[in-house]
């Protein structure tokens, strides 16, 4: 492990242990086993490409979600063409100058050079069965869709950008944590796109926080955990701390399934666990009966 | 006391028991023993200056972390009257690692939230080494909302390595408490000041230090990551925490610079966990300032301050599009 591109909150993610699915370049990763067919994280078996693209990377056998890329994602939910992407060209200006065994900046380099992106959060306007959403969603392959200036500023404007159109706004969540990076400034990112937050839940428009996997550290601790419906994917891990640290910390093995989406579940955080393939028709339906 | 004693510093600390040694000695011994002691207070004093003029940033987060700095209780005792702690989150327990209260302050009513840390293992036990559980963060939350329903400004003390990780406090809902209190800080119509008295560890800090005014003893710190985590994740050795610590710039003179921090209180030379009096007495009057000058401020505006403050920072610049 001596190149940590692309890795950023990937370190906290592996920090958090080897529980979670692998996979940190744009592709879901078990399809850099063959061009053709790919083996299922979930029951083995062996899948064609094909399908597991039809379903959005969802296992047709036993339902297991792999990683699907933020475009892909975001296409399956909103009406085709509608998306009107916004602040494409948003980057950070290294603040701190911040050196480990790398500059920040040429990690900034290579994560934009291996997905194809500007940043870990791509969003803007678009259409859900024809009503208009402030929507947007994590690139995890982007330096594991690490709080950042930059992801600050488009969580912010998607806020903002609700409150001009009144119309609702859409967050799918996936997120390692911090960039340590940016210091206190990547701390700072969950007040100001909060308080964005605060201001539509004022004037009346509905939120929705779809939780993937993994929705961790900052990004939970703020805006991900604060929508007025909270769905999430089978099986995500979603929690404050990262397993690993509260092992280290308590010194005690984890239950099973802790901090799982089902685990969430039950402790009340989430309304409803949702299959990926679904959410397009879940969250058509609840903001219209929450709006019409 | 020895154990108190920062590596750095020992030196120092070293020099002053000399000096008492020879101070304790009887009288008779003459004069040759007062320019001794004159002659080694001087060199106490350049040592002291030449020591703490060049702090590190490992150095200072070993200071904002001395057991012997003044903690929040210490701050309400010598600067607040008739202090009324309340406890209890009204849901499940009371959590001792955060303390709030209604108290006045230099002729005001106010309400005070602070982290709280224990000096020694049995109270660090209660305190929970100042690492709070949800049930301190909803307990802030009830009692900054009784704040904003009787107009009171909002004092909060930062001192925390950050928010517990167990087992419990995931369970109940650690990430969601946090993300609460961020949301309805950026909203309270009252006047929030927050001062990091040593510590500020990450979202455990920040879910009482969304303030209009955000102020910083000389030696505290307010960090994304304990230096120690960083070394170990981005160094893959918790031992080299002085080289993370110098790449995170989480000293207060570097959060003024990028805005995390609004103003740096001056410590005494030596820090403020060798002249606790002065320490608490610049706090002291620094709030009282902000207090005064925030009190012009109608409740809608101090709700848009803090908004303003919040939303400018952050660092970046358009650039090209990918290739
Ligand atoms: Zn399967």
């Amino acid at each position: 492990m001596t190149d940590q591109d692309g890795a950023g909150p990937e370190w906290f993610h592996r920090e958090h242990g080897g529980k979670v699915p692998k996979g940190e370049d744009s592709r879901p990763p078990n399809q850099a086993i063959t061009g053709m067919w790919t083996k299922c994280d979930g029951c083995s078996e062996f899948l064609r490409n094909e399908d597991l693209e039809e379903n959005l990377q969802v296992c047709p056998q036993c339902s297991h979600h792999h990683r699907v890329a933020a475009h892909v994602r975001l296409e399956a939910i909103v009406d085709d063409g509608t998306l009107e992407e916004r602040d494409l060209d948003l980057t950070s200006t290294d603040p701190l100058g911040f050196v480990d065994s790398k500059p920040y900046p040429q990690r900034l380099a290579s994560a934009i050079a291996k997905t194809r992106e500007n940043s870990a959060f791509i969003y803007g306007l678009a259409t859900i069965n024809g009503r208009q959403v402030a929507i947007g969603t994590f690139n995890f392959a982007f330096m594991g869709g690490s709080m950042w200036s930059v992801l600050g500023e488009k969580v912010t404007r998607l806020f903002e950008l609700s409150l001009e159109q009144n119309c609702p706004a859409i967050i799918i969540n996936a997120s390692g944590g911090a960039r340590m990076q940016e210091g206190v400034l990547s701390l700072m990112q969950m007040a100001r796109s909060t308080a964005a937050l605060a201001r539509i839940r004022d004037a009346g428009i509905p939120y929705i926080s779809v939780l993937t996997h993994p929705t961790t550290g900052g990004v939970a601790a703020s805006f991900a955990m604060l929508g007025d419906v909270h769905l999430a994917e089978p099986l995500a891990l979603i929690g404050f701390a990262g397993p690993r640290v509260i092992e280290q910390t308590i010194r005690q093995v984890l239950p099973e399934g802790f901090q799982r989406s089902e685990f969430l579940s039950e402790h009340g955080m989430i309304d409803q666990i949702v299959d990926r393939r679904e959410l397009r028709s879940r969250i058509t339906t609840i903001l219209s009966l929450l709006l019409d | 006391m020895a154990g108190f004693v920062l590596e750095f510093e020992r030196h120092i600390v070293e020099l002053e028991e000399t000096i008492e040694r020879l101070r304790a000695l009887p009288t008779t011994s003459g004069v040759s023993v007062e320019d001794q002691i004159a002659e080694l207070e001087r060199k106490a004093t350049e040592l002291r200056r030449k020591t703490f003029a060049d702090l590190t940033p490992y150095q200072r987060a070993q200071i904002s972390r001395h057991p012997r700095r003044p903690f929040t209780l210490d701050y309400v005792r010598e600067l607040m009257e008739d202090w009324q702690e309340l406890k209890g989150d009204r849901n499940y327990m009371d959590d001792p690692a955060i303390v709030t209260g209604l108290a006045r302050f230099a002729g005001r009513n106010v309400v005070i939230v602070g982290h709280q840390k224990g000096r020694t293992t049995k109270e660090n036990m209660h305190r929970n080494f100042g690492m709070p559980r949800p049930e301190g963060y909803r307990k802030a939350l009830r009692i900054m909302s009784l704040a904003e329903r009787f107009g009171r400004p909002i004092i909060t003390f930062i001192d925390t390595p950050g928010a517990y990780p167990g087992i419990g406090a995931e369970e109940r809902g650690q990430a969601e408490a946090i993300a609460k209190n961020i949301l309805v800080m950026s909203k309270l119509r009252v006047p929030i000041i927050s001062i990091v008295i040593g510590e500020g560890g990450s979202g455990g800090a920040l879910a009482i230090g969304v303030a209009n005014r955000v102020l910083m003893l000389e030696n505290a710190i307010y960090s994304v990551i304990s230096p120690e985590a960083c070394a170990s994740i981005l160094w893959r050795d918790s031992t080299k925490g002085a080289l993370a610590a110098d790449a995170l710039r989480f000293t207060a003179p570097d959060c003024l610079k990028v805005g995390a921090a609004d103003e740096v209180i001056p410590e005494p030379l030596g820090g403020a966990h060798r002249g606790s009096d002065v320490t608490i007495s610049a706090v002291g009057e620094t709030l009282k300032r902000h207090l005064d000058e925030l009190s012009e401020l109608g409740p809608d505006a101090l709700r848009d301050d803090r908004y303003a403050r919040f939303r400018k920072l952050g660092a970046m610049t358009t650039a090209p599009a990918h290739a």
